[in-house]
């Protein structure tokens, strides 16, 4: 309980920033692009500087929420300024603030129209997805939640590819309309229990009759599963990821999916433990169709973008997969696929655009023989490759062996389907790899290409160490989890022995 | 309770007939140069309107053998109201300032008397002094509907509006002289005290009271009594159309909430589902409808059909709860509509200002100060958070969960989904399209400080929605 708004500090720094870049960047058009690249790069260092503190501070022996802040909101509603993290939630504002300056930097030379506005829409977005894992009032929760749709919907929609209109409106509709029922559930919550405390809440379910919670419990699949996404409404994936810009895909994949696994986590299961374990069967059975179907799909794909994009469901299916398994296994093998698919699959975008900006396409067929002019990208593309497929050593094969052990003790069927997805990932990602990297060069432009520069080797590298560190030693994120995970599954437990 | 005659209780409107008066007399005298200071005159009356409002040393009772009430609603509805109309007189002197053609010195007075009649029919507390009030606020508004003569449009949207308007009237009439009939009074606290369990309730008077609710729908412009709205706000000129968008619809949603509420109130169940279905049409129609309009003046009109649906949410979960959530939604819905009223004037082109969607088109790139303020008011508009309009829904939700109608949030929230759409495609517009139309310099401080104004208070409000919380809910309060 520091007395320092730590997580306030850290949630707004970066819409300070953007508003002083709206307010203080002036100039000619290359003054304010170089200007308000800087400033937004530095912002959202410092921000990842600042937020270490929160890993350094925390105590990893409790499952309490930590520095907590609480502040009289909206009078007389006893809804509150509720700030605090635990286990669950402290990684994912880590990855934000660490993926954020790189996506500034994915963007420092492709992007040339509305730099300003760019870098602002980022700084913006990050302050509405770090809000999003801290909160710890519904409403403030859901604020944040749908306000992450503004500044998506604008970096989609204005620099994104060809049919970025059309996948702008796909990507704004389908997450509103799941995300309304949510706030229909919410209403329903507040009007019971009087209070939108999301800790108090997580007291109150046996106040509810199992009926209603079913009910509860589909308003906020509605919502979640849009987001993660789960099969079949994740249609809206591909589409976003393609038309994205490569920044817009990293921040995508890498932090916005997981805000649906961090609903189920934070919402579904303390909330309505009950509805969840009845429901628990169906999300298998969802689960395994995103990760068997789409697979298949990935492996049809033309696009690299749109083959990572659906490699992207097939990895959620392991992280929805784990949650309902309801053990510890399960539960820190789903935490850890979201960090590590937070890392390995920005880092593949990252990959593809760096092929993007040299190349202009992104079709499978005009590559080949890349290894030829770009080693050193070969080998950073062929290292995350590897960890996407899941290779020992790397943090891909951590979070996909846990979540499979704790399905496992649940149902021996379901851990064993999940597992095709294993050799179903190699072999799209290794085919991937062959037709891009090796081969006879056949594209002209390909032999003039130029390796990766100094600013993109950046930009890989804390990824590289990253995922390598999470691979050989896990324990750095499940000591910190550990707490936290054992009291939900506690709390989901009691209430079903019940 | 004053039950005798007290000046005192309607001072506020005192002053405003006289003066209005005395605006008329002037301005016949002086003829058309006098326009602007006749602008500046109306305004300022309005704001000693208001003041007078606020300070009235009665906060509540009646007055006239109970035909007029004061008390917390009334005042809050009245301050809305004044703000509504001394907003678009502000919008218009930006407007007539570059239109100075089409002057006509009997505009402010209009205004005025509409006013005059909104706060009249605000605290009406028979259905005597209702239609009063009402018909002196409708026969201003007909005539400001078509003050454009030489104008084909406006004169058919003020032909429109006098015959559907007239429609509605009789409707109205024909409801009142049926509750009369079955209960042998006018009076709301005469009626309330009638009607206090269902059992006691005519059908004679039911069927009135269906009258009336049909023609209040039709003030509120729900659906299905909606035709006029898009019309009438596309044919009249611009100023007029935003005077239109707040503060009769402020004045009649009033009124809407004081009939269901007070004389009716324990008859809930009787008018509840009639509400209901109205509520969800209009979600569900100014949702729809609005996606196909490339006027941006039609397209504001099915929005704001819209937004009245989600306002009769409000009413249809006849609660205290409810009350509160419509009179938050209303101050909301006024920024809003101002807001956007005043872009669209700034929005001009060298032959006069365009209502075409399309010519906001690049408008981030050649305006970006406005585009940013239009796409906050759309934004708010749909309800997205954080800016205001999302409370605005929230409340009204919560009291139609607080109220178990889970059906009519539902629909609601999802109408509200479809209706981000089209709030989208003007961002869309805006945003990503490239610009097909020069637009003029604008020379108009009143419109920019007035839109900036309002979508700073839409972009603050959830750090400082307490305040106005209570307000709504002191005001509230009242009526239970």
């Amino acid at each position: 309980m520091s007395e320092f708004p730590v997580l306030s500090i850290i949630t707004f720094l970066p819409t300070i920033g953007a508003l002083f870049i709206a307010l203080f960047v002036r100039g000619d058009e290359k003054q304010i692009a170089t200007n308000s690249k800087n400033a937004a790069l530095w912002i959202s260092v410092g921000t990842f500087i600042f937020s270490l503190s929160i890993w350094s501070g925390f105590d990893y022996n409790t499952a309490q929420f930590q520095f907590v802040e609480k502040q009289q909101w909206i009078e007389g509603y006893n809804i509150y300024y509720h700030l605090g993290i635990d286990g669950i939630s402290m990684f994912f504002i880590l990855l934000t603030t660490l993926l954020m300056p790189i996506c500034i930097l994915a963007g420092w030379n492709s992007i040339t129209k509305r730099v300003r506005e760019y870098m602002i829409s980022f700084l913006l977005l990050e302050t509405m997805i770090i809000g999003v894992f801290c909160a710890l009032d519904f409403v403030m929760f859901y604020l944040f939640f749908e306000a992450v749709l503004i500044p998506m919907y604008l970096i989609i929609g204005i620099w994104g590819g060809e049919r970025r209109i059309y996948a702008s409106f796909k990507f704004f509709l389908y997450t509103l309309a799941g995300s309304v029922l949510l706030l229909i559930a919410m209403l329903y919550l507040y009007n019971v229990t009087g209070t939108t405390d999301i800790p108090t809440l997580m007291q109150a379910s046996p106040l509810l009759d199992i009926s209603v919670q079913k009910w509860l419990w589909i308003a906020f699949f509605a919502s979640f599963a849009v987001k993660v996404p789960m099969w079949p409404v994740h249609t809206w994936l591909p589409d976003a990821h393609v038309q994205a810009p490569t920044a817009g895909s990293v921040i995508l994949a890498g932090i916005l999916l997981k805000m649906g696994g961090y609903g189920f986590l934070r919402l579904s299961l303390p909330l309505l433990p009950e509805a969840s374990i009845y429901f628990a069967d169906f999300m298998f059975f969802l689960s395994i169709v995103a990760i068997i179907y789409t697979s298949l799909v990935a492996l049809m794909q033309e696009d690299m973008k749109k083959l990572i994009a659906y490699s992207s469901v097939a990895h959620m299916g392991f992280v929805t997969l784990g949650i309902f398994a309801f053990n510890r296994q399960g539960i820190e093998g789903s935490l850890v696929v979201m960090i590590s698919h937070g890392l390995v699959s920005a880092a593949l975008f990252l990959c593809v655009g760096v092929l993007y900006d040299r190349m202009h396409t992104k079709e499978i067929a005009k590559y080949g023989g890349v290894v030829e002019v770009m080693p050193r990208f070969a080998l950073i593309f062929m290292f995350f490759t590897m960890s996407s497929i899941g290779l020992p050593g790397t943090s891909g094969f951590v979070g996909e062996l846990l979540t499979m052990a704790g399905v496992f003790q649940v149902n021996k069927i379901v851990s064993a389907l999940s597992a095709t997805a294993i050799i179903l990932g190699a072999a799209y990602m290794l085919w991937l790899y062959k037709r891009v990297i090796f081969g006879q060069i056949t594209n002209r432009d390909i032999s003039a290409l130029k390796d990766v520069s100094r600013r993109e080797i950046i930009m890989f590298a804390p990824l590289i160490i990253l995922a390598l560190l999470i691979g050989i030693y896990p324990s750095i994120i499940t000591d910190l989890t550990g707490a936290s995970v054992m009291h939900l599954i506690t709390q989901v437990q009691q209430i079903a022995g019940n | 309770m004053i039950n005798s005659i007290n000046i005192a209780a309607i001072f506020p409107e005192l002053f405003l007939a006289s003066t209005t008066l005395a605006l008329l007399i002037i301005g016949v005298i002086r003829g058309e140069k006098a326009f602007f200071n006749q602008i500046k005159m109306a305004k300022l009356t309005l704001v000693i309107t208001g003041l007078l409002v606020l300070s009235s040393p009665i906060t509540s009772g009646t007055s006239f053998n109970g035909m007029f009430a004061i008390n917390g609603f009334t005042t809050f509805c009245k301050i809305l109201i004044i703000l509504g109309s001394l907003f678009a007189l502000f919008l218009s002197s930006g407007f007539y300032r570059t239109n100075i053609k089409q002057t006509i010195n009997e505009f402010p007075i209009l205004v005025l008397l509409a006013t005059l009649g909104m706060l009249l029919m605000v605290s009406a507390n028979s259905l005597l002094s209702l239609y009063m009030g009402l018909e002196l606020q409708s026969l201003a508004l007909y005539i400001l509907a078509s003050i454009r003569r030489d104008n084909e449009k406006s004169s058919e949207a003020g032909l429109k509006y006098f015959v559907l308007g007239a429609l509605s009237s009789g409707i109205l009439l024909y409801g009142c002289s049926l509750i009369y009939g079955f209960s042998g009074t006018l009076n709301f606290t005469s009626l309330a005290l009638l009607y206090n369990e269902s059992a006691n309730f005519p059908l004679g008077a039911l069927i009135g009271l269906i009258f009336v609710i049909t023609a209040l729908c039709f003030k509120v412009s729900a659906v299905p009594f909606h035709m006029w709205t898009p019309d009438v706000y596309e044919g009249s000129p611009t100023p007029v159309t935003a005077f239109f968008a707040v503060a009769p619809k402020i004045a009649a949603i009033a009124l809407f909430v004081r009939v269901l509420m007070q004389p009716f109130a324990d008859m809930a169940e009787q008018w509840q589902q009639v509400i209901i279905l109205v509520s969800t049409l209009s979600m569900v129609i100014g949702a729809l409808g609005a996606i196909q309009q490339s006027n941006i003046k039609r397209l504001i009109a099915y929005s704001s059909i819209g937004h009245v649906g989600y306002i009769l949410v409000g009413l249809a979960s006849a609660s205290n709860e409810g009350v509160k959530a419509i009179l938050l939604y209303l101050t909301i819905y006024m920024t809003l509509s101002i807001g956007i009223f005043a872009c669209i004037m700034l929005v001009r082109r060298k032959e006069g200002n365009s209502y075409d969607i399309a010519s906001l088109s690049g408008l981030s790139k050649t305006r970006p100060g406005l585009a940013i303020i239009i796409a906050i008011i759309m934004l708010s508009m749909a309800g997205i958070p954080p800016f205001a309009g999302f409370f605005g829904k929230f409340f009204v939700f919560f009291a139609a969960i607080k109220a178990e109608l889970y059906v009519l949030a539902v629909i609601g929230v999802l109408s509200s989904v479809i209706a981000a759409f089209y709030y989208l495609r003007i961002i869309k517009i805006m945003y990503i399209d490239e610009a097909v139309v020069s637009l003029e310099k604008d020379v108009q401080p009143e419109l920019k400080y007035l839109a900036f104004a309002a979508a700073l208070f839409n972009v603050v409000f959830f750090v400082f929605a307490t305040p106005f919380l209570q307000y709504a809910e002191s005001a509230a309060v009242w009526l239970f």
